[in-house]
């Protein structure tokens, strides 16, 4: 068999193989132009009835942190709060939250009723500082190092294997540094 | 009778509401307030069309009803108007969501093979294409060996044989 009747097969079989990895990304994740960059400038004033808002200097206090964009209209983040709350419980790192487009009285009345994992949480009623975090869907778990750049970003809602396997591994291998 | 005239009645008076009410309803929507200058909101629209809704994926802004597309139009039309130049709205966009944002992706390294690859494998394509015809033609061209003399006899008696059947 000649080389030519054999390339026409294997530029399929190229092809056909980069098209089949192509299908099993997924679209919606976009990788984040924000890591390794400086968090944004910005002061979010806290939610009405609950103290501690967030602003860029409280991540670059020397602690490596979470910040966590949330919303209570928004169904996924339900799903991935039991974690939050664990990552919170277990005191290992901070969890901050960014409260999207909401309410200040939905934001406390969902925080009463599935526990409240954040130490800081700022309320961003316009999603203006969420879009200077390159924010796009609730929920989105940001990583932040010690210096307060991004480290780490994870889109949608987390399962235990992102948490265990990237973000807290993201946090502990931040924390050696 | 009667039925199939309504059915085809109702059929044809959907489509008409598909296809003329729908869009007439959608442009009602009121849509983010433009600018009180009409060359800046024409600058306004004309980055909206080139900007990516990153929740809808494959609309431009201008014409997405999702939130984050209005909020991104919003931000748009206030950089516009406090003076900043095309490019630096684009930036700003570029610098928070990543090239991705921008529905023309820019010619740089990291997307040489968007732009050449087409091209290369065009290139690739037609000179397999052109080697294999070439190869083709040439075997066609070549006549046959002829015959030896075993093998005549052979196609002679073959052919005898058949005459004499008939």
């Amino acid at each position: 068999m000649r080389l030519t009747h054999i390339l026409p097969l294997v530029l399929f079989a190229v092809v056909a193989l980069a098209l089949g990895i192509g299908l099993t990304l997924n679209p919606r994740i976009i990788p984040s132009a924000l890591i390794d960059k400086p968090v944004p400038e910005f002061t979010l004033p806290p939610v009405d009835g609950r103290p501690n808002g967030l602003a860029a200097d409280d991540l670059r206090t020397g602690d490596v942190a979470i910040v966590n964009v949330f919303a209570s209209w928004c169904g996924p983040c339900r799903i991935e709060h039991p974690l939050l709350m664990e990552i919170a419980r277990s005191g290992e790192v901070p969890v901050h939250g960014i409260n999207y487009k909401d309410l200040p009285r939905n934001a406390v009345t969902w925080l009463k009723r599935y526990g409240d994992p954040y130490q800081r949480v700022g309320s961003d009623r316009n999603g203006r500082v969420s879009i200077d975090w390159g924010v796009y869907g609730v929920p989105e778990t940001f990583v932040v190092d010690r210096d307060g750049r991004i480290a780490y970003k994870h889109v949608g809602p987390m399962t235990r294997d992102d948490m265990d396997d990237k973000i807290m591994k993201k946090v502990r291998e931040l924390q050696r540094k | 009778m009667i039925l199939t005239i309504c059915r085809a009645w109702l059929l044809e008076m959907t489509a008409a509401f598909l296809f003329l009410v729908l869009p007439s309803i959608s442009q009602a929507v009121p849509v983010d307030a433009p600018l009180a200058d009409p060359a800046l909101e024409a600058r306004a629209r004309a980055l909206h069309k080139v900007i990516r809704c990153l929740v809808c994926q494959n609309q431009s802004i201008d014409d997405s009803n999702a939130d984050l597309a209005r909020d991104l139009r919003v931000v748009v039309r206030q950089r516009i108007s406090l003076g900043g130049s095309d490019q630096e709205v684009l930036n700003y966009l570029v610098d928070r969501y990543g090239d991705w944002v921008l529905l023309n992706p820019p010619f740089n390294i990291r997307t040489l093979a968007l732009w050449l690859g087409p091209v290369a494998i065009l290139l690739l394509g037609g000179t397999v294409a052109v080697v294999v015809f070439r190869q083709q033609r040439s075997t066609h061209e070549s006549k046959p060996e002829p015959l030896t003399a075993k093998e005549q006899a052979r196609l002679n008696a073959l052919l005898d044989n058949d005459r004499d059947a008939i």
